[in-house]
């Protein structure tokens, strides 16, 4: 893995196997499990401090589920999660509710992540009580800080999300897993619920407080254009496997996976003369059901360069970039 | 708050001057009248006339309204024209505390067994927990309060002689009108029949509580209170139970109104004297005054009853303002 070069002291977070099984079950009064929805099948990626990963796929992929995974909010059926060494499948209870002081997310859906019956203060004061960092005006100085670090009018505290727009609530949002002084955040499509306009807002916002608090973040989304400005490195997912993992240059100019090369075709380019010459690659029929996926290669039933062997074998992980440059993917091609 | 409150009594005036206009009408509209008979015969014509005109139902419709109006702005709700030794008022003032006494006693024990077991059917989700409370809730539900009255009167009164059978254990004079004095007996009395009304009731609160929670606890805001690194504990107590109670709270209202003004069954099995059995009495005998003001009290309970929900809303979810 990516780890292996890099030295290990600049990793903050490494995803080894990571497997997330969601069982389907059948019957009324005794349940058996009659098959397994492969929601995330063996992920592995390591992020470095202060960076940022780019976690991109179609929907359905299981971005969501390894990003949720990784954060213990659902505990993953197989593999290993280590943060700064430490490994959090293993953690439970009291532990586990400790480490999420290191470790938050911002949520998706900036309209149904707040709860609409607290305050906009008792929403981004909670974790401080409960993490005992600050109490009573300590705790209403702090959370003013913080909706100011995230462009808010500190004055807000006392409404109600409803009071709020939607670029609004998800800064809330964003003060709310700030609050804690987190290392690392998981970004889950924090974007894609906003109009264009704020979304690039609410990204210079993040790259803001990455440069200003040393934040890593793993940002989940399906905008491709977006996942470029921000990310150092991208990861593409397809049906709960990465194909390709390499620097955010090199994955946009040569990509190799046909898969990517598919996604970066959809892309429009804001030129009309290039834009005109643009070759789409597009996909056959649609995504296969995670519950029983092909054999061998994933992706060998839309590939446009399919051949016998992605039926039969499933195409190994390697590095075909250089140890310093690494560009990783899954493809019989190469 | 107060003027929405102020607001909406007013409003409901023309409501409930309705409903009893209606009830008024069709109540007089009733083949017979209260002097039609006298036991198994018929009253004499011309004793009929006299009484009928003593309590001026001789009068067009209209004008017995507009006089009933005026007893009413006076807090005089009208003579009883059979039993002439009481007037409505002492009938309402001696069985309504006991209805109110009865009805309060079993809301209460519906909401305390009620809202546990819905939370813990729905924390316990698909679990033997979940399948006992469901299936017993089911059956709290189905099982008609005639068939668990006497059932419950079998088994605690006839066989285990434990518990009084029948009657309610405490008489006028009521402290501050309508509270009981808290003797022995009077628990000893209540137990089954507060048992009896309380169990449908508690049922379909904890089938309520069991749903609105379990849709909560799937909600967004759930899992990020849980990403926060909150207790369970407290991500149940803080986020997730109070969102859930709105649905329970909007049954809440007419479900206080039916039960404060007397439940009919329930006071015929214990034998109590509380204002449910009034109101068939009062229809089977043309008690026109006595019917018309127990269906007022009614209404005006049920618009109270209402607008408490509704402030109990206004506490439940902040996006809710009456200004």
């Amino acid at each position: 893995m990516s780890s292996e070069n890099g030295s290990k002291k600049d990793v903050l977070l490494e995803v080894k196997g990571l497997k997330m099984y969601f069982p389907i079950t059948k019957g009324i009064i005794i349940q058996r499990k009659i098959a397994d929805i492969k929601a995330v099948d063996g992920v592995s990626f390591s992020i470095k401090h202060g960076e940022t990963l780019g976690l991109v796929g179609e929907s359905g992929c299981g971005k969501s589920t390894t990003g949720r995974a990784i954060l213990q909010l659902y505990r993953p059926t197989a593999g290993s999660v280590l943060f700064e060494g430490v490994e959090l499948t293993e953690m439970k209870g009291e532990t586990l509710r400790r480490q999420r002081r290191e470790m938050q997310m911002i949520f998706q859906d900036p309209y149904a992540s707040l709860n609409p019956r607290l305050t906009v203060g008792n929403i981004v004061g909670e974790p401080l009580e409960v993490h005992n960092l600050a109490k009573g005006k300590e705790r209403q100085e702090r959370v003013q800080e913080l909706l100011k670090l995230v462009g808010l009018n500190p004055y807000f505290v006392n409404r109600y999300p409803h009071e709020f727009s939607g670029g609004q609530r998800q800064r809330i949002g964003i003060a709310r897993s700030l609050a804690v002084n987190p290392k690392f955040i998981v970004a889950d499509e924090p974007i894609s619920a906003l109009d264009v306009s704020i979304q690039a807002q609410i990204v210079n916002l993040l790259e803001d407080l990455q440069s200003s608090l040393g934040l890593t973040y793993l940002f989940i989304a399906h905008d491709l254009s977006m996942v470029r400005h921000i990310s150092d490195r991208i990861a593409v997912m397809y049906l709960g496997k990465l194909v390709e993992l390499t620097d955010h240059i090199a994955l946009y100019e040569e990509p190799l996976h046909p898969y990517t090369q598919a996604l970066l075709s959809a892309v429009p380019i804001p030129d009309p003369y290039i834009e005109e010459k643009r070759q789409r690659i597009v996909l056959e029929g649609d995504v296969p059901s995670p519950t029983n996926p092909p054999s061998g290669c994933n992706f060998r039933t839309r590939c446009p360069r399919a051949m016998d062997i992605c039926a039969e074998k499933d195409p190994e992980w390697k590095n075909m970039g250089t140890p310093e440059n690494e560009h990783w993917v899954a493809c019989h091609l190469y | 708050m107060t003027r929405y409150i102020i607001r909406r009594l007013l409003v409901s005036i023309p409501v409930v001057f309705a409903i009893v206009l209606f009830t008024f009408a069709v109540v007089h509209a009733l083949p017979g009248g209260p002097f039609s008979n006298v036991g198994e015969k018929a009253m004499p014509e011309q004793m009929r006339v006299i009484m009928e005109r003593r309590f001026g139902l001789d009068q067009p419709l209209y004008i017995q309204f507009w006089n009933y109006l005026k007893m009413l702005a006076h807090g005089d709700l009208g003579p009883m024209m059979r039993m002439r030794s009481q007037t409505v008022n002492d009938i309402v003032s001696q069985t309504w505390p006991v209805s109110i006494q009865l009805g309060s006693l079993a809301v209460f024990l519906a909401f305390v067994i009620g809202v546990p077991a819905g939370i813990f059917a729905a924390l316990r989700r698909n679990s033997w927990v979940d399948y006992t409370a469901t299936f017993v809730a089911v059956l709290g539900v189905s099982i008609n309060n005639i068939v668990l009255g006497p059932l419950l009167i079998l088994i605690f009164g006839v066989w285990l002689k434990i518990l009084p059978i029948a009657f309610w254990g405490a008489e006028p004079p009521w402290i501050l009108g309508f509270l009981p004095k808290p003797t022995w007996q009077f628990w000893t009395h209540a137990v089954l029949p507060v048992f009896t009304l309380g169990t449908a009731m508690s049922a379909s609160i904890a089938r309520l509580t069991r749903a609105s929670l379990l849709e909560v606890l799937m909600s967004d805001y759930i899992r990020t209170a849980r990403a926060k690194g909150l207790k369970e504990r407290t991500v149940i107590i803080r986020h997730a139970l109070k969102n859930s109670l709105i649905p329970v709270a909007t049954i809440l209202g007419p479900l206080l109104a039916g039960v404060l003004t007397g439940t009919f069954v329930v006071e015929q099995i214990f034998a109590l004297n509380g204002m449910g059995r009034q109101f068939l009495m009062s229809i089977e005998q043309r008690e026109y005054f006595l019917l018309s003001s127990l269906t007022l009290i009614f209404s005006v309970m049920l618009v109270l009853g209402n607008l408490f929900v509704d402030i109990i809303y206004a506490w439940l979810d902040p996006r809710i303002r009456y200004d």
